[in-house]
């Protein structure tokens, strides 16, 4: 998928993660803080990483505020922001259902 | 080396004489000769000790560079004492002091730049948190911080381990001879157990007071005879912070599912019976504990002999009913507590040493019955943790939890599962504060897990058809949920001592290297 517009998945409140994408020359470049980046952070990087891979996304400038999410909460809210990006019109009819949105 | 509870204590820090944990009964019968305060006589006869500035108060103690000054937090987050009197010290051009306080909070946050400046060398408290927390984490005092329960500084104290040269001691009221009390006063603490042991201990006693009231003002719980000055100030501190209105009975579900839980464990226990003893912590769940108790004792008509602690509303309430035959006192959370404490006959106000020392001749915590504590971490070897967060950072408080659960026969840690992704349950705690031998029942959100060192207790609940678990099962479900926790990485570099309620060490806390803020 290709990232057109920046967008903007997910809130600040416990327990969430807020997941900002916007496009890119070339490549993933992933800017991470969290509040549990001691214990989960390298989990957490991992996650949106699996999470952007599967979804094809090759280039996009993603910075991932987390305080505190389930992956569950993390992968949706990396879809969701990565859908957001791909073009404001397309995005509610393209959302892949049953395909890479998954789990 | 490794003490019995398989935490690896530096040689280092065993050269001066420390030992390390061997069990919480190692120490059982040891003999020693207290230690006593210098003092200096007071044989001509005075009208008054009021001196007219905080500074006049320190200079006439010699406070001096490298001393030791003493604080206690009845005032908590309201406390405008410890501040006052180290602003003072610092204005004096003193340095190298160590602060040896009950507790310290985020109401002390400027401390913590004298921390980076070298006014503040050592630290000794129960709890230490906020900006403090964090200079002590990331290696700004000199010397580690040493973290004490509150019989264990008592014990320090009595011991000779720490000597007081000078004790600040906050006063709601005081005569102008050092007749020091928790209420009568602007801002009402209740009691002041926790200054007691200073007060009998530290070469010169200062007391600090926004109420000087007539003499003589009794019955003290300060007394005029170990007092060497009075400073009036205009406030000793922010009186809402310091008695707060009543804390509200948690209308969380999960809290109160626990709490309804922890009830039914205790009331299946034999200990359950008439005249029974309890302490409670003030967190939401242990605190809800008080109200699902009430309908199972007037079901089988039974009562509590008395109720130890930090004490809050709903035991007050308890009292107030007939359902507890007196409260025995040595912090009070509430303006309910406070009033309680000053008005009912049958709610006393005790020292600290009576409360938790260990090593006196027996003390309040060895007769409890029940102790209804929470954690933020506990692992699968029962062992808690109060005092670092999952980033190894210092933010709490052993406080009475060590004293309390080593004491009572029977100790249940009321806590959820997982707290947002953090695994409360887990293989091994970041720091040790209580060891896992005076934990008996976990109870979490998902499930009840007995230690195993108590079959007594497991076959209690499996004939009450209470359902339990292992302790390993409930982290399993919580690693199920949030993943397995990478281990934190720490530095090389010992920034506080958790010592044991006897005086041997118990833990140690690492430096961690400060994160992008």
């Amino acid at each position: 998928m290709e990232i057109l517009n920046a967008a903007v998945a997910g809130t600040l409140e416990s327990s969430d993660v807020q997941v900002s994408v916007e496009p890119a020359e070339k490549g993933v470049a992933l800017d991470l803080s969290s509040s549990v980046m001691e214990q989960y952070g390298r989990q957490i990087r991992a996650v949106v990483l699996e999470t952007l891979e599967r979804l094809g996304v090759a280039s996009a400038r993603v910075r991932v505020v987390d305080k505190g999410a389930l992956d569950c909460t993390i992968r949706a809210r990396v879809e969701c922001a990565v859908f957001r990006a791909c073009g404001a019109d397309a995005a509610a009819k393209n959302i892949p259902w049953g395909g890479v949105v998954r789990e | 080396m490794k003490n019995s509870i398989g935490r690896e204590i530096p040689d280092e820090l065993l050269a001066g004489g420390r030992e390390i944990f061997r069990g919480n009964n190692h120490r059982d019968g040891y003999g020693y000769t207290k230690a006593g305060p210098k003092v200096r006589a007071a044989v001509k006869p005075q009208e008054s000790k009021v001196v007219p500035t905080l500074r006049a108060a320190i200079e006439a103690c010699g406070l001096r560079s490298g001393m030791t000054v003493s604080f206690h937090h009845h005032f908590r987050d309201g406390d405008y004492v410890v501040n006052m009197v180290m602003r003072e010290i610092e204005a004096m051009g003193i340095r190298d002091i160590t602060i040896a306080a009950s507790s310290v909070g985020s109401a002390h946050d400027p401390v913590a730049a004298m921390i980076e400046s070298g006014v503040v060398t050592g630290l000794q408290t129960s709890g230490i948190r906020g900006r403090m927390g964090e200079v002590v984490s990331h290696g700004k005092l000199a010397t580690p911080a040493v973290i004490r329960s509150h019989g264990g500084r008592v014990r320090a104290i009595e011991m000779g381990e720490v000597h007081i040269d000078v004790a600040f001691i906050g006063a709601p009221s005081c005569d102008e001879f050092g007749n020091a009390r928790g209420k009568g006063g602007k801002s009402d603490c209740g009691v002041l157990s926790y200054a007691m042991v200073d007060a009998k201990y530290a070469d010169r006693v200062v007391v600090i007071t926004d109420t000087l009231v007539p003499f003589p003002n009794f019955p003290p719980s300060i007394e005029s005879v170990d007092v060497d000055c009075v400073v009036v100030v205009d406030e000793i501190g922010n009186a809402k912070k310091i008695a707060s209105q009543a804390i509200r009975i948690s209308q969380d579900p999960r809290e109160l599912k626990m709490a309804s839980d922890c009830a039914r464990v205790m009331a299946a226990l034999p200990y359950f019976k008439d005249g029974f003893s309890f302490q409670t912590g003030a967190g939401g769940p242990s605190l809800a504990v008080n109200r699902f108790i009430e309908p199972v004792m007037r079901e089988r008509g039974i009562k509590m002999k008395w109720a130890l602690g930090g004490i809050t509303k709903p035991t007050v309430e308890l009292l107030e009913r007939g359902l507890i035959e007196c409260i025995v006192d040595t912090q009070d959370f509430d303006t309910d507590a406070v009033a309680s404490v000053h008005e009912n006959r049958n709610h006393y106000e005790i020292s600290t040493s009576q409360y938790a020392n260990p090593m006196n001749k027996g003390a309040f915590v060895n007769k409890l019955d029940f102790a209804i504590l929470a954690a933020l971490e506990i692992d699968t070897d029962f062992n808690v943790n109060v005092v670092t967060g999952s980033d190894g950072v210092l933010r709490g408080a052993p406080g009475g939890h060590p004293d309390a659960s080593a004491g009572a026969k029977c100790t249940i840690i009321v806590t959820p599962l997982v707290r947002g992704r953090i695994p409360t349950v887990c293989d091994r705690v970041v720091t040790v504060t209580t060891p896992g031998e005076s934990v008996d029942v976990l109870v979490t959100d998902y499930g009840i897990a007995v230690n195993p060192s108590r079959p007594d207790i497991a076959r209690a609940l499996d004939e009450a058809r209470i359902a339990h678990t292992t302790i390993e099962a409930l982290r399993d479900r919580a690693y199920g949920m949030v993943g397995v926790p990478d281990e934190i990485a720490f530095g090389d570099h010992v920034v506080a001592i958790v010592e044991a309620r006897d005086g041997t060490i118990l833990d140690v806390v690492w430096q961690v290297e400060a994160h992008d803020a």
